[in-house]
């Protein structure tokens, strides 16, 4: 796994040694070559392993053969310019994409080792233990408390109503919406304000206890302070959980994530080290874009 | 003339008006060179001429058309002999019928009494003068308004500007129709059922439970209490349409699951369509295929397993209605779950609900205001059908709940007391006004409730 | 925030849970999805059997029985003075020239009973054909044609099969004598099933056999027609104002409130309102198709005005803004621009719109349209009926017959019904514009 990573870089052409990035700051120019992605796109012991990952929607070639994984207890930021295939390559990782009729994936994505396109892999299981959060809220048109329980009931994860309420209770707490909400769980969800909704959202796919959370722009939808919460709830539920988030703000995923993927019209350019991208970027693509210059 | 020639000539006059408009305003510039000096087109003034002569002779010629016949009537009334004349109002008007008949060639000269004979004679030639007199006068009309306007066209005159406002007020004239129509309903039903309040007491009939208008008129006991009790009927129609919609709402609901989120597309171009066809077999067909095949299957059905069934039993007609419903209940189902946003089903699948488990608590859900007033809707076309009950229900006023046994319906007894023979002034008679009414109001409530549901659901998904 | 707060599960016992009622949960799927089909099934299922028994029994409508008789058109029945006028050939009795062609046919019946009991094998309305044919053509009188005639009613549900012939004499219409004859004639080739012109070309009659559509045809016909006349101009008058002209204020709310609400009151009001209105308050005529339009009008306005209102929605803005831009009034606009685009879409409306008016019936009972007219209608005022009526009438009658006429009459009022939405959808296909 590591070599084919090395051998990329290799061919690039990619002198690793710190010195000669600072001469020679992008060496490697476009046109891109698919598959090639800069830097290195393994980490040890990850949760989700992806390699030669292609999307079609029809005729249209979506994401080409990108490769990486996700670290558990980190949250990676995919970042690149709209369209570019992050959403996609988010929706692969849950197989969302089977609800799309005209979608059809290719390549492995393995899931704590196992390939999550088996036959045998079940897809309700997989979304149990890979939840997602979405750009714009969309609780259900139920109360908070049932929103919370949907997932739990379901999935038959409580005994009783007593083993339930303990489920929607530390959910909402661990989604930090506990006190804001704890005398109106029968109000419906769509009552709240939109931060709040984002965060029952996320109440919502904490209560299943899944091991990874995708979100998709969660936080487009919201005011700056509504963000600033979301943005604090990530660190918190970094501890538990393996975290894939999609961002068109780069202050955003220089924030919350450890490491950060650029994709650019469907190829994953760059991987790397969230300090490492934003203040040193290898790939004149991804340079050009987090100063700015396009996107 | 007769009316009907009288309009042919119009229009034709009108067509003659145009030319004059058009060709006077050609004239006062100098020929087709001189186009560019009028305000408007030449066929503006064509236009303007032509509906300057139409439209006030048209107005003559409705309103003496409206009248003609009552006038003429009353002429004829103060020329009968006088024994005639003289006598009670409802047998002199059985007599102003017999003219009314002879005139309209219905029957024989040898079939009324020689004062109706007399009295129609006088009516030809009364009517005759007023034709001939209407004739006159139109024309006249016609002839001056076009010299008059051919007179006054100057390359000054806005005659489009005109043309167009004319237009404008005919079209919203058009536009208040429905207005006027909804005022026609109210005013028409609600007067004749106010006479009906006026013999049987609006409690007795809303709350009695004895239904036996023909008694009434047999025994000379008009209005007596007891026979105008109308809850059999609302019993009766609630019944049959609680039936209906116990065989609609599930079988609708769930073909439309089944075709908006299950079915693949080939299979849902061809099935929705041909569901969609039931809504379009004319109810007449579903009484027939209700009164021919299915009550006596039922019957038969019922014997065989001892239960006795009567052969307009409620469910039958309730039955067959359902099936009627069911395209409604569904397109009007699919439309609404297809208005759910996809965002919502995601979040569900993403929590890994299954597609059955998505669609039963989260799309029904969020779409259950919308199918509630689409249910609301089919209510009302249920409580409101004429045509299944009438064939297939019966005409015996049961107080009962008992599916298997004849009722009747609100619309059953209006068409039974309404067809036929019918006095007008008889309670018998007006009583089929009291049903209408409380027939309108009632859907009327349930659409009113239903559209405004439906909105405010559109509304939240918009 | 109280992040402390630890799931109570971990990831893989809930994981366990998760795989422990999957199998469940599948089957409640299955079983779900089986419903729905079975609901689309039961749908299309009550179509098919309706289709079905209607056509089933009312194919046999368009085919009629008829029995070849050698007619002797003995000059001595029909014309005894020999003057050749129509007015003594129509005074003949034909009845009894058809008896006396069945005692020549039959030498061996005796006495005037059996004579009776033997020409009741036709019916009682061949002798009127009998009596145009002599009249149109005097030169039959005194020679022997061979003629189908009309067979009678009994004979003609035997033929079809309707009436079983191993029922006691007692419980069929048929004499075990008449069978007799009958047979006799089968075996010549005498009695045969032909297309039932009669039942195509007459109007109503009290004798299934000679009953036809015709008039119910004609009747609607002229109700549709002077509908689409009214409700067409009316209909889209009423949309182009509403679309292009009104401002949204109180009163173009009420307007579209009352459009809506009038799509859905109950069809029989409409009928009232023409009774109490049209028949009552300015006396028009009774049962004529004049007044039928009037109420079917009000009735097919909302859709029709519903559809025009779309169409008219579906132009886009950006060609009206170029009309106006060049300096065309708005009604300009919208005569030569707007309307030729919305037209198709209007169409369609309105055609679904007169299929409605077309099936429709209980409105028409109450303005008396219910009557038994034999004539066909001959104008706008003329008592008539139109077809779903007619099958409402037929459909009424207690003999056999009937049923079938009933059921035949159906089959002519869907083939309209398929013709108008078949248009429908084809104009909806063909002009369906992308913008
Ligand atoms: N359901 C779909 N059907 C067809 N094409 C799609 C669909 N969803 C996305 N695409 C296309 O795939 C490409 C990637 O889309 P997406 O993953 O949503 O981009 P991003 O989230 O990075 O903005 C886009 O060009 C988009 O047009
Ligand atoms: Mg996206």
């Amino acid at each position: 796994m590591n070599t084919e990573a090395v051998q990329v870089d290799e061919r690039a052409g990619i002198n690793l040694k710190p010195s000669s990035r600072q001469s020679e700051p992008y060496s490697i120019q476009a046109p891109v070559e698919s598959g090639k992605t800069v830097g290195d796109i393994t980490v040890p012991d990850p949760i989700f392993s992806c390699r030669n990952v292609d999307v079609y929607y029809g005729e249209k070639h979506a994401i080409k053969k990108v490769g990486i994984d996700i670290a558990k207890n980190q949250v990676l930021a995919m970042i690149g310019p709209s369209g570019c295939g992050k959403s996609t390559f988010l929706r692969c990782l849950n197989r969302m994409n089977d609800t799309i009729p005209s979608a059809r994936v290719e390549g492995s994505i393995m899931l704590d080792g196992k390939d999550i396109h088996d036959k045998k892999q079940d897809v309700v299981q997989l979304r149990a233990r890979v939840g997602m959060v979405f750009q714009k809220p969309n609780p259900f048109p139920k109360s908070i408390y049932e929103n919370v329980a949907y997932g739990p009931r379901i999935h038959g994860l409580a005994g009783d109503r007593v083993e339930l309420d303990e489920i929607v209770h530390g959910s909402l707490q661990r989604a930090g919406l506990w006190e804001e909400v704890k005398d109106r769980l029968d109000h419906p969800g769509t009552s709240l304000s939109g931060g709040q909704q984002q965060r029952l959202c996320i109440a919502r796919t904490i209560a299943v206890n899944p091991e990874v959370i995708l979100m998709d722009e969660p936080c487009s939808a919201l005011d700056p302070i509504a963000t600033a919460r979301i943005e604090d709830l990530m660190e918190e539920l970094r501890q538990s959980y393996a975290i894939a988030i999609v961002t068109h703000s780069m202050q955003q995923a220089a924030r919350v994530s450890q490491r950060t993927a650029y994709f650019h019209l469907g190829d994953l350019i760059e991987v790397g080290e969230t300090d490492r991208i934003f203040t040193n970027p290898r790939h004149k693509l991804t340079e050009d874009y987090i100063t700015g210059r396009f996107g | 003339m007769t009316p009907a020639a009288l309009l042919v000539a119009l229009a034709l006059l009108s067509v003659g008006a145009f030319w004059i408009g058009k060709s006077r305003s050609l004239a006062i510039v100098g020929g087709t060179r001189g186009v560019r000096n009028l305000h408007s087109l030449p066929s503006h003034y064509g236009f303007m001429t032509a509906l300057w002569c139409a439209l006030p002779a048209l107005a003559v010629i409705l309103v003496w058309l409206v009248f003609q016949d009552a006038i003429i009537l009353r002429l004829v009334t103060d020329h009968l002999p006088a024994g005639v004349r003289d006598l009670p109002a409802n047998e002199l008007s059985l007599v102003l019928n017999d003219v009314r008949n002879l005139v309209a060639g219905n029957v024989g000269r040898d079939a009324v009494s020689e004062a109706a004979r007399g009295a129609a004679d006088e009516y030809v030639r009364l009517r005759g003068i007023s034709r001939m007199s209407l004739t006159v006068l139109t024309l006249v009309m016609v002839v001056c308004t076009a010299l008059f306007v051919r007179s006054r066209i100057t390359p000054e005159l806005r005659a489009r500007n005109r043309v167009e406002k004319v237009v404008e007020w005919m079209l919203i004239g058009c536009s208040t129709i429905a207005v006027f129509t909804t005022i026609g309903i109210v005013a028409s039903v609600a007067f004749e059922a106010f006479r009906f309040f006026s013999m049987v007491s609006p409690i007795e009939f809303l709350f009695g439970t004895n239904w036996s208008p023909q008694t009434a008129i047999r025994a000379d006991q008009v209005g007596s209490s007891g026979s105008f009790g109308a809850v059999p009927l609302f019993a009766g129609t609630l019944l049959i349409s609680l039936i209906a919609m116990v065989i609609a709402v599930p079988i609708g609901l769930f073909s439309a699951i089944y075709l908006a989120e299950y079915a693949n597309p080939r299979f849902r171009t061809y099935a929705k369509p041909l569901i969609e066809v039931l809504a379009g077999v004319p109810t007449v067909v579903y009484g027939f295929f209700a009164a021919l095949t299915i009550g006596p299957a039922l019957r038969g059905w019922g014997e065989s397993f001892g239960i006795s069934v009567a052969s307009e039993s409620a469910l039958a007609a309730g039955l067959v209605m359902g099936i009627m419903i069911i395209p409604f209940v569904s397109s009007l189902a699919d439309d609404m779950i297809s208005a759910v946003p996809q965002s919502l089903r995601d979040g569900a699948y993403a929590l890994g609900a299954t597609r059955s488990e998505t669609i039963k608590q989260v799309v029904i859900r969020a779409a259950l205001p919308g199918i509630v007033g689409g249910v609301l809707l089919a209510v009302s076309r249920a409580i409101g059908e004429t045509m299944i009950v009438v064939m297939a229900a019966g005409l015996a006023a049961n107080l009962t709940a008992n599916p298997f046994e004849a009722v009747t319906t609100v619309t059953v007894q209006i068409v039974t007391l309404l067809v036929g023979d019918q006095e007008f002034d008889s309670p018998k008679t007006l009583a089929a006004f009291a049903l209408g009414l409380v027939l309108f109001l009632v859907t009327l409530a349930l659409n009113v409730l239903a559209l405004h549901i439906v909105r405010k659901y559109r509304e939240q998904y918009e | 925030m109280n992040s402390t707060s630890k799931p109570l599960k971990t990831a893989k016992e809930t994981q366990a849970i998760v795989a422990a009622t999957l199998s469940r949960r599948y089957w409640a799927e299955r079983r779900f999805r089986a419903y729905g089909l079975a609901a689309v099934i039961a749908g299309l299922a009550f179509l098919v059997y309706l289709f079905f028994t209607i056509f089933s029994n009312g194919m046999g409508a368009f085919r009629q029985t008829q029995v070849r008789l050698p007619i002797y058109y003995d000059a001595a029945l029909i014309d005894p003075a020999g003057t050749r006028k129509p007015d003594d050939l129509n005074a003949a009795d034909y009845a009894a020239v058809i008896r006396n062609s069945f005692k020549l046919k039959f030498p061996e019946v005796e006495g005037r009973a059996a004579t009776r009991e033997l020409s009741r094998l036709v019916s009682g309305s061949a002798s009127f054909d009998l009596q145009r044919a002599v009249v149109e053509n005097p030169a039959l009188i005194g020679t022997t044609v061979d003629t189908w005639l009309l067979a009678s009613d009994a004979v003609d549900l035997l033929e079809k099969g309707h009436i079983e012939r191993t029922l006691a004499e007692a419980e069929r219409p048929l004499t075990d004598q008449q069978l007799v004859w009958l047979d006799k004639l089968d075996a010549e080739n005498a009695v045969a099933l032909k297309f039932n012109t009669v039942f195509l070309t007459h109007g109503d009659s009290r004798e299934p056999e000679k009953a036809g559509i015709w008039g119910a045809v004609v009747g609607s016909f002229y109700t549709l027609l002077l509908t689409l006349l009214l409700s067409f101009p009316i209909g889209v008058a009423t949309a182009v104002y509403l679309e292009e002209f009104a401002r949204r204020n109180r009163w173009t709310d009420l307007i579209e409130v009352n459009i809506n609400n009038l799509a859905a009151v109950p069809s029989i009001v409409f009928g009232l309102l023409g009774l109490a209105v049209y028949i009552g308050f300015f006396g028009l005529p009774r049962s004529a198709p004049l007044v039928g339009a009037l109420v079917l009008t009000l009735l097919t306005l909302p859709t029709i005005i519903i559809a025009s209102r779309a169409a008219l929605k579906s132009v886009p803005p950006s060609i009206r803004e170029a009309a106006l831009g060049m300096g065309a009034s708005k009604i300009q606009t919208v005569a030569h621009h707007v309307l030729p685009l919305a037209m198709p879409g209007m169409l369609t409306g309105t055609i679904i719109g007169m299929a409605r008016a077309l099936g429709e019936s209980a409105p028409l009972l109450m303005i008396g349209m219910v009557a038994f007219i034999v004539d066909i209608p001959k104008g706008i005022t003329d008592a008539s009926t139109v077809l779903p009526v007619q099958v409402f009438l037929w459909s009424d009658s207690p003999e056999r017959g009937f049923m079938e006429k009933t059921s035949g009459a159906i089959i002519v009022l869907l083939a309209f019904l398929v013709v108008m939405n078949t248009t429908a959808v084809i104009l909806r296909k063909r002009f369906e514009r992308r913008w």
